[in-house]
């Protein structure tokens, strides 16, 4: 198991570059390949820009603490951040798109595909595809923690 | 990956019957409203055909998306329409992953998005 490697920075957009530089260089350090390197970069992305919009309502409220440790099969990545609860787990999936015809023009949605869009939670649905574990934690005391697994076995799978 | 690469970069042209602007760089959740204010900003000039050229756009998450999406509802409601010349491979995957490919009209290159309107 390598050694856990800890950053913590402001709970600012401006600082979601640094989180995924950061998770990036472990991430590729561990051996995944750029397609992996890209899905956590983007996963640690989401997840950061979950906490500022929805755990903290705001920039600049409180802190992000991420982590990342690697062992032979596992890239595991922590999340900690002391804001309202949060729950990935309770954020419905993207709405899905009308059915479209092959060979005709692209399925005209309706306003409430796009109203759904807005709340449907992207990011979280990009974590729950890219990742192989997810894990949420939170508490009064002690706040929330989200964990990601990236198998580093299985890079080619997303 | 440099510094430069990382940096959003915004152009647009503006063009008889189209708007194309060009996107490269990285999109995420800190400047992705630089996207949105230059695409709002040619909705609210009453221009509703737009292109995105984001052949050089090597990373866009979901902010950089939902920046898109909303303007491509506001070109619709209007009649008009948001089209893609060669989206890379990153910014491919990711509107495949949230299933939005069929949201939009693809083009190889501009030439063939600027013809299609």
């Amino acid at each position: 198991m390598g050694k856990k490697q800890v950053l913590t920075v402001a709970g600012r957009y401006d600082k979601v570059k640094k989180i995924c530089e950061f998770v990036a260089e472990g991430a590729r350090q561990a051996g995944l390949n750029e397609d992996a390197v890209f899905h956590v970069e983007l996963c640690c992305d989401e997840a950061s820009t979950n906490i500022i919009e929805h755990a903290y309502g705001a920039e600049n409220v409180g802190q992000i603490t991420i982590s990342y440790q690697a062992s032979e099969e596992r890239f595991t990545i922590t999340l900690h951040d002391n804001g309202r609860t949060f729950n990935p787990e309770e954020v419905p999936p993207p709405p899905p798109l009308p059915d479209s015809i092959d060979g005709l023009a692209p399925p005209e949605p309706s306003e409430l595909f796009f109203d759904n869009l807005q709340i449907g939670g992207l990011g979280v649905h990009f974590i729950r595809s890219l990742m192989d574990e997810v894990h949420f934690d939170f508490s009064k005391q002690h706040g929330n923690t989200l964990t990601m697994v990236k198998y580093i076995s299985s890079e080619a799978q997303p | 990956m440099s510094e430069e690469k990382n940096m959003l970069q915004i152009e647009l042209e503006s063009m008889k019957r189209v708007d194309l602007v060009t996107v490269a760089g990285r999109i995420d959740s800190s400047n992705a409203g630089e996207l949105e204010k230059t695409l709002s900003g040619i909705i609210g000039s009453g221009r509703f055909n737009i292109i995105l050229e984001l052949s050089q756009l090597t990373y866009m998450s979901s902010a950089g998306l939902r920046a898109i999406v909303s303007t491509l509802r506001e070109c619709k409601k209007r009649f008009g329409d948001l089209r893609l010349a060669a989206p890379s491979e990153r910014v491919t995957e990711v509107l495949d992953l949230a299933g939005l490919m069929p949201l939009f009209e693809i083009y190889e290159d501009t030439t063939a998005a600027v013809g299609s309107f």
